[in-house]
Formats: C-alpha cells, sequence, structure tokens
C-alpha cells in the first residue's frame, strides 16, 4: 500500500477491482464505509462475480475474468478523450514529457524487440531520448510525437467503449457510468483509491493489470495524496515483511537483488545497481546501493567482509536464469532436479496450480521438511485419503520430517503490515507440546550443518563457517537482537565531516541515512533502520494519536521507510508545496522547510523550486506512464487473453496470449482448449475461512464446512444443475467433485456476441483439518505465471461442468 | 384469539398441560428466592498479552487472554482472544478467522511432537528433535557436497545450489525470516520463495 | 454483577412475586444493526461462539452461505443471505444478523410457564434463567421472531444474552465489538435511535426513499433495532416479521389455556411427571411430589 488503511477514509471514490476486500480483509475495508458515511464517497466493484463488496457498492459492473486492461486501457481512453486528466500533476510528476527513443513501436500486438525463439524482448529500444548529458530530453507542451503522453494517446486508441464492451463483456452504460465516476478524481481536491489484491495479480498480465492503474491513478494526480493510491492490500500477516527481507529466490533485504551470472565482480554488480540520475539534480534514491549493500555484508558476515575481499561478494549465490519460483521449483522437481525441499509454513500441495503435478513432484524428493503449527496436506502428500488424494505410499520414497512450530501466539517479533508498518507482538502462552519457534529450528539446522563443515569440510565452506552469529543465545537467538542486527549499528565511530563524532561505536543506528559504504556500519535491512535505534523499540510503540484524525497515527508502531505513512507524499503538494487539496494535507513547504503530519519523501529542506521529483526511487525522480524496460511485456500495457480463454484476442488475433510469458513444455501441454472446457473458471477466497488454516479451526468449519462451487442460474438450468446439488467440474488437469450454489450473482456476459458463463471456485478446502474433506481449487488450476513476477494464472482458466450424483460415503 | 384454529387450540392444550404441570409441580418453586442469574464475567482476572492477528496483512491488534496471573506455578493457558480497542486501523472490531483465533490455538490437529516417515512406508513416528535436525542436516550436507555449483561453465564464481529448494512462511515474524534468509543464503540457496505470489 | 443482580429484573416469566423495583433510574440498552453496511462477514457469528463457548456442529453446504443453516442451541446468532430483484430486476444481496431481538414486550417471557426462566432486566435484556427452564417450548411459540431453541439433550431453552455477562461488567456485547464495518452498534437506546436516524438520513440521499428502523410496535420496540434500506418491506430480508405481534397463543394461554391446563391437571400430573424424569437429567425427591400436590390445591400462582 502505498496509503494507510485509515487514510481509505479519505477517498471520494473507492475503487474495488483485482480485489475483493469486504470479504478478504473486512476489518481494514471497515475504512471504505467510513469514507461512504463520513466522506460521502462512492463504492465501485467491477468483479466477474457480484461479491460481498458489491453487496454495498454504489455502482457494480461485471468484467470478465482476465480482460481487466482492456476495461482499465478503456478509462485512460476516456480520461485523456474527455480532458479529465489533473494536468499540472501531470506535468510535474510524471513522465509524461520526455521523449521516447525512434525505433520504439507496437504492432499486431509485439513491441519492438520480439525474440520469437526465447519468447521475449530486447528491450533496448524501450527508453528515452537522452541528450549529450545523459539526461532524458523532454516536451513539456506535450507537442513532440514521441512523447509519453502522445505515444500512450495512441496506444490506447484502440479501446473505445465498443471494444472494451466486446472483450469484457461489461455493459456498455456500466462502464462508462464508472468512467465518469473515476473522472470526477481528476480533480485537484478529490482522490480515487485503489484497493486490490490477488484478483489482479494472479493472471499472466498480473503486473501489467496493476501498472495500467497506476497510470489512471497518475493522469487523475491521486498518487501521493490523502484517499489516494494503489493499495495491494496484500494476503498473508508478514507477506509484506518476506518481500522485505526479500525471502524470494533472486531477492536481497530491502529490495536489493543478488547478482547474477552477468555481474562476475562487485564492480560490474554495481555498475547496474547505482541508478544515475535521468533528470538534473534527481534524487534517485538507489546512487546509495553501495552502502545499502556493504553495511548488509557486514550483518551477514562481520569481520569476514572486507574491502580486499569485496566484501565477501562472492559468498552470496549467483542468479544464472530468471526466477526460481514455485512454478519453476515444481517443474524441477518433477523433472527429478530437486532432492531436498523445506516447507517452512508453506501448503504448496494447496497453494500451488496443478495439483496433480505438485503431489507428483514432491513424490520425487528424497527428503522433505514441513516445519507448521498445523497438520497440513503437503506433510501428508503420500498418504492415501482417497478421491481427495490418491496415493500408493509404498512407491513413495520420499523421507518426510514433520515439525512442530509456534504459532503467533506463543513468540514475540515483528510483522509488517500491507501499510508497511512494523508491529511488535508480545508472547502469551507456551507452544504445545515440544513446539519450536522457526528461529530455534534454523538455528539447530544450521548449528549441525556448520559442525558438520567444520568437522569433515565440504563444499565451499566459507560464507556457512563465517556467517556471523554474535548472539546471546546461539540455539535461539532473541527476536530483539535480531531486530536491532536488521536495524544496524556503527561499527566504529561515525564522524561528520569536521570530525565530530555523530555515532558512537556500537550505537544502533537512527537512519539508512547514516549507512556507509566502508565498512563501518552493519544493517541486516536498510529500509528498516530507524525501527529498533537507541531510544528503543519503535515497532512497539502504542501511541494512537492521529493528528486531523487524518489516518496517519505516526507514533503507533514504525513505518518503513523511515516512518513515512504515505509513500510519495511529496505529490500531496502542486509545484510550489501548497497542498493540491486544502482541507487534507499531508506535507507543504512553509518557505523554508516541508511540514506537515507526515514524514517527507526526501530531505525537508529541499526547495520546492529546485524540482526534485516525489517519485525518489526512480532514476528520473518522476511516476511511469512509460515503464522503460522494466517490464517483461512491454512499457505500455496491452491487452492478452488468459492462456487459457473462451474467446480469441480481437485486438491481434495472432498474438492472443502475454508473449514473454514462460511456460514450461508440459505445463503447455496441460492447457485445454474451449472446446472441451467452454466455460471460464475463477477461484478465490470466501470470509469465512484463511486460505487452508482455518478449516482446522472449529468456528471456520461450522461457518462454512463443505467444499462448493458458484454458477449462474443461467447455466445451471442449461446443465440441469439444482441448488446444492452435486456437480463434476473438471479441467484439462483434474477433476473436482462438490456441491453446486447456484446464484443470481453471477451472470453471463456477452463476449464479443457470444454468451460467456463464469464459474466461480472457492479455494479452502483439503483433506485435513476439520471442515469436510475436499479435492482444493488447486486440483484445476493452470501451471503458468504471470510474466514479471510468475504469479500462478488462478483467476482465469477452462473447465467443464456437469451434473453428478452424491458420491458413496 | 382469532388466528388460533381449532386444531391450534388442541395442541396448545396439550402442551399446556405438560408444561403447566411441572410448573405447578414446582421444579422452579424452590429458586423463588431471586439468584445472581447473569454468567459471571470470565476475564476478571485473566493475564492480557497484547499481538497481532496472524491471519492476513491488514494485521489487526489482538488481546490475547491467558488462565493465571503468570504466577510461578500457574501455566498459562489461552482462553480468549479479542480485538484491541486501541489499534488504530481494527479498533477493537475482528473479522470471522481473527474472533475464532482461539480455534487455531487450540486446534485438535495442531502438532505436538516432531515426525518422521521412513520411504515407503505409511505412517508418521513420533522422533525426536535431535534426530530429525541431525537426520535433516545430514542429508542437507550430502545434497550440497553432491551438487553445489561454485563455477558456471564461463568459469564464473557463482556459488549456487540448486538440488534443495525452500519455502519461507510468511507468517513467520521478520525475526524469523531474517534468520532463514542468513542461513539459506549461506548455504547458497536459490530455490527460495515465500508466499507473495498466492 | 453488581448492577445486574437480581435487584434489577423488571419482570419475570410466571411469578407472582414482584421484582423489586427500588433501581428505577437505568439506562435502556439497544444493539443496532444497520444492515446497509453488513457484508455478512459473520464476524458476530463466530464472536459470539467464541465469546459464549458455543460449538455447533460442522454441518453441510445447502445451497447457500447461510452455515450453521438455522439457529439452534448453540447458535444463538446467524446470517441470513438473500438474492433480492427488484421490480427493475437490478440485484441486492440482502444479509441479515438474526438472533433475539431482546423485545419490549417480550412473547417469550409471557409464554413462559416456568417460574423465574425467563426475566428482563432494568436495560431492557431478556434472558433466559437456565436453571428454572423446564424446556416446554412455550417460548418458542410466544416468540413473533422464531428465536429460542430447546436442546434436546438438556431440555432446556437457548438464545442470545445480548452477553449480558459483558454489559454486566460494562462492556459491549461480542459480537458488537467484533463487526468489522460497524454495522453492529451498542449503547443506550435512545442513542441507537438518534444514531439510526442519521444513517436513514444518508441512506435517503443514496436513493434509498423507504430506508427506515426496524423497531416494532407490536412487541412495544426492541432492544435489537435493524436500520433497514427497505424498510417497508421488511419481510424480503429472510423473512423478518413485517408487523411482529405476540401470538394469539399467548393470549390464549394467559387467558383461558392456563386454568384449564391446571383444572386438568389432577388427571395429568403424574403422567407428566414422569415424561419428565425420564427426559430430564435432575433427580426428583418425593418432597416435590408432595409440593406439586400441596399446589395444585393452591391453584395458579402465575401472573
Amino acid at each position: 500500500m502505498t496509503n494507510t488503511w485509515q487514510d481509505i477514509k479519505n477517498a471520494n471514490v473507492v475503487l474495488v477491482m483485482g480485489g475483493n476486500a469486504a470479504e478478504a480483509h473486512p476489518c481494514g475495508f471497515k475504512w471504505v464505509i467510513e469514507a461512504k458515511i463520513e466522506n460521502g464517497a462512492k463504492l465501485v466493484v467491477v468483479d466477474p462475480r457480484f461479491t460481498r463488496t458489491a453487496s454495498v457498492a454504489d455502482v457494480y459492473a461485471p468484467i470478465r475474468p482476465g480482460t481487466d486492461i482492456a476495461f482499465l486501457s478503456g478509462v485512460i481512453r476516456y480520461l485523456l478523450e474527455k480532458d479529465r486528466i489533473q494536468h499540472e500533476y501531470v506535468r510535474a510528476f510524471t513522465n509524461a514529457g520526455l521523449i521516447v527513443k525512434e525505433g520504439f513501436g507496437f504492432e499486431d500486438g509485439l513491441f519492438t524487440g520480439y525474440k520469437e525463439d526465447t519468447h521475449s524482448y530486447d528491450r533496448s529500444s524501450w527508453d528515452y531520448e537522452l541528450d549529450e548529458n545523459g539526461f532524458a530530453k523532454a516536451d513539456n507542451t506535450w507537442q513532440h510525437p514521441r512523447c509519453v503522453m502522445n505515444l500512450m494517446r495512441k496506444h490506447v486508441d484502440r479501446y473505445t467503449p465498443e471494444m472494451v464492451s466486446r472483450i469484457c463483456g461489461t455493459p456498455q452504460d456500466k462502464y462508462l457510468q464508472i468512467c465518469e465516476l473515476i473522472a470526477s478524481t481528476s480533480a485537484p481536491e478529490k482522490a480515487l483509491t485503489s484497493l486490490f489484491a490477488l484478483g489482479w495479480t494472479q493472471h499472466s498480465v498480473g503486473a501489467q493489470n496493476i501498472r495500467t492503474m497506476a497510470m489512471v491513478q497518475l493522469l487523475l494526480g491521486n498518487i501521493g495524496v490523502a484517499g489516494g493510491g494503489m493499495n495491494a492490500l496484500r494476503g498473508h500477516s508478514n507477506i509484506q515483511g518476506l518481500t522485505d527481507i526479500g525471502l524470494l529466490s533472486n531477492a536481497m533485504p530491502g529490495y536489493m537483488t543478488l547478482a547474477t551470472d552477468n555481474e562476475p565482480s562487485f564492480e560490474t554488480y554495481m555498475k547496474t545497481r547505482l541508478f544515475k540520475p535521468l533528470l538534473p539534480g534527481q534524487t534517485s534514491y538507489w546512487q546509495n546501493y553501495r552502502k545499502f549493500f556493504v553495511s548488509f555484508q557486514k550483518a551477514l558476515y562481520g569481520g569476514a567482509a572486507r574491502a580486499d575481499n569485496d566484501w565477501a561478494y562472492d559468498w552470496l549465490p549467483k542468479v544464472d536464469k530468471g526466477l526460481y519460483d514455485i512454478i519453476r521449483a515444481f517443474d524441477m522437481m518433477a523433472n527429478g532436479e530437486i532432492n531436498g525441499y523445506i516447507c517452512q509454513g508453506f501448503n504448496p500441495m494447496q497453494a500451488f496450480p496443478d495439483r496433480g503435478k505438485i503431489r507428483k513432484a514432491l513424490g520425487k524428493l528424497k527428503f522433505l521438511v514441513v516445519m507448521d503449527p498445523l497438520d497440513t496436506e503437503t506433510s501428508r502428500f503420500w498418504e492415501d485419503f482417497g478421491p481427495q488424494n490418491p496415493s500408493d505410499p509404498a512407491s513413495i520414497q520420499t523421507e518426510v520430517f514433520q515439525l512442530p512450530t509456534t504459532c503467533f501466539a506463543e513468540e514475540n517479533g515483528t510483522l509488517v503490515n500491507s501499510a508497511r508498518w512494523l508491529q511488535w507482538h508480545w508472547k502469551a502462552a507456551d507452544a504445545p507440546g515440544e513446539a519450536q519457534t522457526d528461529i530455534w529450528i534454523m538455528s539447530g539446522i544450521y548449528h549441525r550443518m556448520r559442525e558438520m563443515y567444520r568437522k569433515d569440510g565440504g563444499a565451499f565452506p566459507d560464507p556457512i563457517l563465517n556467517l556471523s552469529w554474535n548472539y546471546t543465545k546461539p540455539a535461539e537467538p532473541d527476536p530483539e537482537e535480531l531486530a536491532k542486527e536488521m536495524n544496524g549499528r556503527a561499527l566504529t565511530d561515525l564522524k561528520d565531516a569536521t570530525g565530530a563524532v555523530t555515532v558512537h561505536a556500537g550505537r544502533l543506528l537512527d537512519g539508512f541515512a547514516q549507512l556507509r559504504d566502508d565498512g563501518t556500519t552493519a544493517s541486516g535491512c536498510w529500509i528498516f533502520t530507524g525501527s529498533f535505534t537507541e531510544m528503543g523499540n519503535q515497532m512497539a510503540r502504542r501511541d494512537a494519536t492521529d493528528p486531523r484524525e487524518q489516518g496517519i497515527a505516526p507514533n503507533w508502531a514504525w513505518s518503513w521507510p523511515a516512518n513515512r505513512r504515505i509513500l510519495y507524499n511529496r505529490a500531496s503538494a502542486d509545484v510550489a508545496g501548497k497542498a493540491w487539496n486544502p482541507q487534507k494535507p499531508i506535507i507543504e513547504w512553509n518557505g523554508s522547510l516541508w511540514t506537515g503530519i507526515d514524514v517527507p519523501d526526501y530531505a525537508p529542506t529541499i526547495k520546492p523550486s529546485d524540482s526534485i521529483g516525489p517519485f525518489i526511487m526512480n532514476a528520473e525522480g518522476m511516476g511511469r506512464l512509460f515503464a522503460r524496460d522494466q517490464m517483461a511485456e512491454g512499457p505500455f500495457p496491452e491487452h492478452y487473453e488468459p492462456f487459457e480463454s473462451p474467446s480469441e484476442n480481437v485486438l491481434h488475433p495472432k498474438v492472443k496470449s502475454n508473449p514473454a510469458a514462460r511456460v514450461f513444455a508440459s505445463d503447455r501441454a496441460a492447457f485445454g482448449n474451449a472446446t472441451d472446457f467452454p466455460y471460464v473458471a475463477t477461484t478465490y477466497r470466501l470470509t469465512e475461512h484463511f486460505h487452508y488454516w482455518t478449516k482446522h479451526a472449529l468456528i471456520n468449519a461450522v461457518l462454512q464446512p463443505e467444499e462448493f462451487i458458484e454458477i449462474g442460474e443461467v447455466l445451471a438450468k442449461e446443465k440441469g444443475i439444482e441448488q446444492g446439488g452435486w456437480v463434476r467440474l473438471s479441467s484439462k488437469r483434474g477433476v473436482i467433485v462438490c456441491k453446486a450454489y447456484v446464484t443470481k450473482r453471477i451472470k453471463p456476459l456477452l463476449v464479443d456476441g457470444k454468451p460467456t458463463h463464469v464459474i466461480g471456485v472457492p479455494i479452502h478446502w483439503g483433506f485435513t483439518g476439520q471442515a469436510r474433506k475436499g479435492y482444493g481449487a488447486n486440483t484445476l488450476t493452470p501451471s503458468v505465471g504471470d510474466a514479471n513476477t510468475q504469479t500462478p494464472e488462478f483467476k482465469a482458466f477452462l473447465v467443464n461442468i456437469e451434473k453428478t450424483s452424491a458420491p458413496v460415503a | 384469539m382469532t388466528d388460533l384454529s381449532r386444531r391450534g387450540f388442541i395442541k396448545l392444550t396439550g402442551a399446556g398441560l405438560a408444561a403447566s404441570s411441572l410448573g405447578a409441580l414446582g421444579f422452579g418453586f424452590t429458586g423463588e428466592a431471586l439468584a445472581a442469574s447473569v454468567r459471571p464475567f470470565k476475564l476478571t482476572h485473566a493475564t492480557e498479552t497484547r499481538n497481532t492477528c496472524t491471519y492476513c496483512s491488514v494485521a489487526c491488534g489482538i488481546l490475547i487472554y491467558s488462565l493465571g496471573d503468570r504466577a510461578k506455578n500457574a501455566k498459562s493457558n489461552i482462553i480468549h482472544i479479542e480485538g484491541d480497542p486501541d489499534h488504530p486501523v481494527n479498533r477493537g472490531t475482528l473479522c470471522p478467522k481473527g474472533s475464532a483465533l482461539l480455534d487455531i490455538v487450540h486446534a485438535p490437529t495442531r502438532l505436538h511432537f516432531p515426525k518422521y516417515r521412513a520411504p515407503g512406508t505409511n505412517e508418521f513416528k513420533q522422533v525426536s528433535w535431535d534426530f530429525a535436525l541431525t537426520r535433516i542436516a545430514t542429508l542437507m550436507k550430502q545434497d550440497r557436497d553432491a551438487n553445489f555449483i561454485a563455477k558456471n561453465d564461463a568459469g564464473t564464481t557463482v556459488n549456487r545450489w540448486l538440488s534443495t529448494g525452500m519455502l519461507a512462511a510468511s507468517a513467520a515474524s521478520n525475526e524469523a525470516a531474517y534468520l532463514t534468509w542468513k542461513v539459506a543464503r549461506a548455504f547458497g540457496m536459490l530455490v527460495f520463495d515465500n508466499q507473495a505470489r498466492v | 454483577m453488581a448492577d445486574l443482580q437480581s435487584q434489577d429484573y423488571i419482570r419475570r416469566s410466571a411469578s407472582t412475586m414482584t421484582p423489586p423495583s427500588i433501581r428505577n433510574h437505568e439506562q435502556e440498552v439497544a444493539k443496532l444493526i444497520d444492515v446497509s453496511r453488513c457484508i455478512g462477514c459473520k464476524a458476530c457469528q463466530s464472536a459470539c461462539m467464541e465469546w459464549n463457548n458455543l460449538r455447533p456442529e460442522i454441518g453441510h453446504f445447502e445451497g447457500s452461505y447461510d452455515n450453521p443453516h438455522d439457529l439452534d442451541p448453540s447458535t444463538w446468532t446467524l446470517m441470513r443471505f438473500t438474492e433480492w430483484e427488484d421490480e427493475e430486476g437490478n440485484l441486492e444481496w440482502l444479509i441479515r444478523k438474526d438472533g433475539c431481538m431482546h423485545c419490549e414486550d417480550p412473547g417469550c417471557l409471557k409464554a413462559c410457564p416456568a417460574p423465574g426462566a425467563i426475566v428482563q432486566y432494568a436495560n431492557g435484556i431478556v434472558d433466559f434463567i437456565s436453571e428454572n427452564c423446564i424446556g416446554c417450548g412455550y417460548c418458542v411459540k410466544g416468540c413473533p421472531f422464531n428465536i429460542p431453541r430447546i436442546n434436546p439433550v438438556d431440555h432446556k431453552s437457548y438464545k442470545c444474552t445480548l452477553c449480558s455477562d459483558r454489559v454486566g461488567v460494562g462492556l459491549e456485547p461480542a459480537c458488537v465489538k467484533a463487526c468489522p464495518t460497524g454495522a453492529i452498534m451498542f449503547g443506550s437506546k435512545s442513542d441507537m435511535t438518534v444514531w439510526a436516524g442519521e444513517r436513514i438520513e444518508e441512506l435517503k440521499s443514496r436513493g434509498f426513499s423507504n430506508a427506515g428502523l426496524y423497531d416494532p410496535p407490536g412487541v412495544s420496540g426492541t432492544h435489537v433495532m435493524y436500520v433497514l434500506h427497505h424498510a417497508d418491506r421488511p419481510s424480503i430480508y429472510a423473512g423478518l416479521p413485517d408487523r411482529p405481534q405476540i401470538s394469539g397463543f399467548v393470549g390464549a394461554w394467559k387467558g383461558i389455556l392456563k386454568p384449564v391446563a391446571l383444572a386438568g391437571i389432577a388427571f395429568t400430573a403424574v403422567a407428566g411427571f414422569f415424561h419428565w424424569v425420564v427426559a430430564g437429567p435432575n433427580e426428583v425427591q418425593p418432597e416435590d411430589e408432595a409440593e406439586a400436590r400441596h399446589l395444585l390445591h393452591k391453584g395458579d400462582d402465575a401472573p
């Protein structure tokens, strides 16, 4: 989230699209209700189903799963055509006026640079035209034919209301009503907030779904302001923290990335990481990358990371091909290329696409370690549970370890919420039986391996033997010590230019501006610097004071970066530094300083006349309507059909689906077609359950006890399916048998002249826990991911449905 | 009386007889002295601990109530969980999952002991932590030593280990996550992911 | 139980005694359920079960989101979902939290033949006192909202207590506290009525011209009230009674049937007694039987 949960109450329009906030995040959704009641806000819901969020919406419109880019590109077209953009904002804070290189183009569904053989792009033409100093050329009058504004205008021109309706199945009148509501927030003092989640990410074009909306928000001047922003509601309680700390195949703490094979030396690595400003004077905060990296290596390896060994640069693994994400990992596993696998609080048997493939792959492992508070399906994949998990244990040679862990109530520590707040929590009781913390278990595995390497040697033991482990209780480091290590400290006295000591050796640091690249500071996660200082544990703060009740609560817990609550808040004020919305200012320039209720994006003394952009992590300091080379499938979003779709791509039939997506051969062979599987299916969560955990909780099992799917009345009638009757739902990959909920909330959509039926598949059931046994939605889902992030396409695929009889008990 | 049918009247009289006779027989009569009737408030001296809901990333503040006052001889046992009214986001509210956190803490399918399933067998057997961790470390070291890639074909130092992978827990704390990162990367793991996408 | 002990009773079922009434200055409470902001998340159901230590059986999917499928002895509140289309075919998903309305004039209490099994406190809460309950089911018949449920195991009647144990120590009921969107509010009845008025104004401004408060006069008002967007048609919300009244059965019981029934006791008391012994868990002493005979001659002692 760029903004906070409570800040949603400041919105004038709330757009819930690509998510189902009421159902998945009820307690955060209260701020939508607050916006409606206290701020007169309109709630707009765009969703294939009439959801619980839609039940309290002012306007609801249906959309075919997987067509959000067409819808939103049409919105951009509408805003430009009707001139409903916030001109001053767009001119000052976005790259609308920057000029794109000659040679960039888009034709028949492909951008320039496509390489058919590798399904990828040479992205070199997707960039600005630079002047002799290496700065991007600009035309802020937007006359230049290759300025971003004009290229974008041309790109979205095809998305007429007729075309949007033809692709999305959304009735034109509803669509135009929504366009007008969205456009109403182009007024400087009005804001729209975008609330989204997996409904946008779980597509083969997931990242571009979100990008398209971000472009809408930039055009409306809604980023950085109260009641605005792009708000990814996110999933698990600490998914934000795990992303921040970089527990992803190529990631490092604080959004640094591991080196690739093309970066054999520390200097080549630094060259691509240290962004040079693309416009004069811009902050371009990644200029400080070396400070973050060196300080991190000092935290990791202490004295063993030295200038003369490039801070142990070679001790980190280098990445050879893209991501080793879950889809690749299980493809490797299915091919016998992975021997061991550790699932820490993770249940891939339920969570990953194509369950049949997951089950088969796990059976090829030599060993599987499952750390979990609960008895998960993954830890019992080898056991025969009948049709929900058919298995022949005798033929499965995998050694399986089921390790009991503590849960939230039994440990101290921090979670980062979707608004980037780090909140400390306290242990209430001991864990049952012999359950242990993840910290204890990981330490136990590490110490045993370290001893073996110390005693017997083995493959490259240096990083294992030299890993910094200076904890009071090595067998189970105290969370406070780990939190301090992430915050960082001075390793020697830090001095300013005059030689005066600013931070004494050993002291905790106050902020990442104190980090150095000479090995005199250590910090395990630079964006968390300031969270645990000599003033104490800032994450444990509990002062809920909220100036002007504007939803900032700056002294509650601690927010990264630098306790900033609203990202890009510089953009909440106009070029001169006055708030766009004088009723809800965040920061303003008072003539000598930026002051207000939040921590400004950059040094509070930087004058508005210096024209430093609010988007400090971007090299040009501006919000990007044109993404340069950052996206796999193009610098502008384009509508591509889901990999399983009943419709042609009416914009460019030859390029139907994302041309830059990575699809493994066996997964491609498992795609179904619309002849055999004529209906569009989409998976989702129900409010009564959290993923596959709460079926273990009795109350939640009572509230939603049994697997079912949802179909519209028209399709039910066609197929003779009765309310609550049994059905057999199949995809190319598998079959589930469960009950049907025949509902008025799903109606056929008219797509390109054809009625298209959508079937809803809630995800929560499996074969362990207290709820009734189920097959699980991932029995059906395809194994293909977004081209940038490899997030699986759970939201749009093809199925068939037949009436069936109740299974024999 | 107007909508009382003959049939209903008879039915009611029948029921009335049984009930009246019991009432008249006085099974409530001995309780004529009015007793305190409200259920005693169950949290009066329970220990209150502040925590964060384990489910979604709204991260609602919660109050965990446990039996006992943390005296040496009292074993804390969680008896109730409700929302933290001070928390700026949830302001005391909780969703149907958060309101039932007690049932996940005490789920009958919570794991209590390390268990091990040997190749080809059809059961989990309880084992000691030392057995489990030593066996895991041994298997991991064998695999790492056999498959570690120190240099790629071009001779570049790459120091990666691809044949063992890990999924990290997105409900684990930052501190557990950071320690996990350190350990996994010190081994050279790249097949490393979390729930960010699912 | 400082402020809810016996001296706070204002009514007591089947009792001749006059409840102590000197504590006459207690605020009446009310729960206001604003259907227009309810998202049907069932947090109220979950919190109710958790706080009250209730765990119904795990049921089945039965063609709707209503789970459990009905109120039962351990389900004191329940979200009822209705997919409703107006005359123009616009879909609304009407979601109503069902449960005890805590009537000002409680039909259950009036119908109850067991002395002190149902009481009404001065703050308006209607509570079942299990110790006195005989499981006869008259409260079920007397309730205009079909709320109480008899447990076939212990033969007691159960329903929402409005968390009298929480209210008694100055807390809001569990469902109210949990409700994520503020669709359930709690306070004094007068505050809730004023707040409802503001909500109705807001709903009218959004085009719900028939928005209104459900505080039915047929039972002299309730301590659980609804804000409805279609207050002209309560029954579209899963059968919320349009004009609830205490059933004719209760009038019959009080006016005619009770004397008739008592007159018949000479013939049926023994049979009824044995029935109770077989069905009920409590031990019965011979002196109880003696007292029953004594009562027969004493006549009707109910109010």
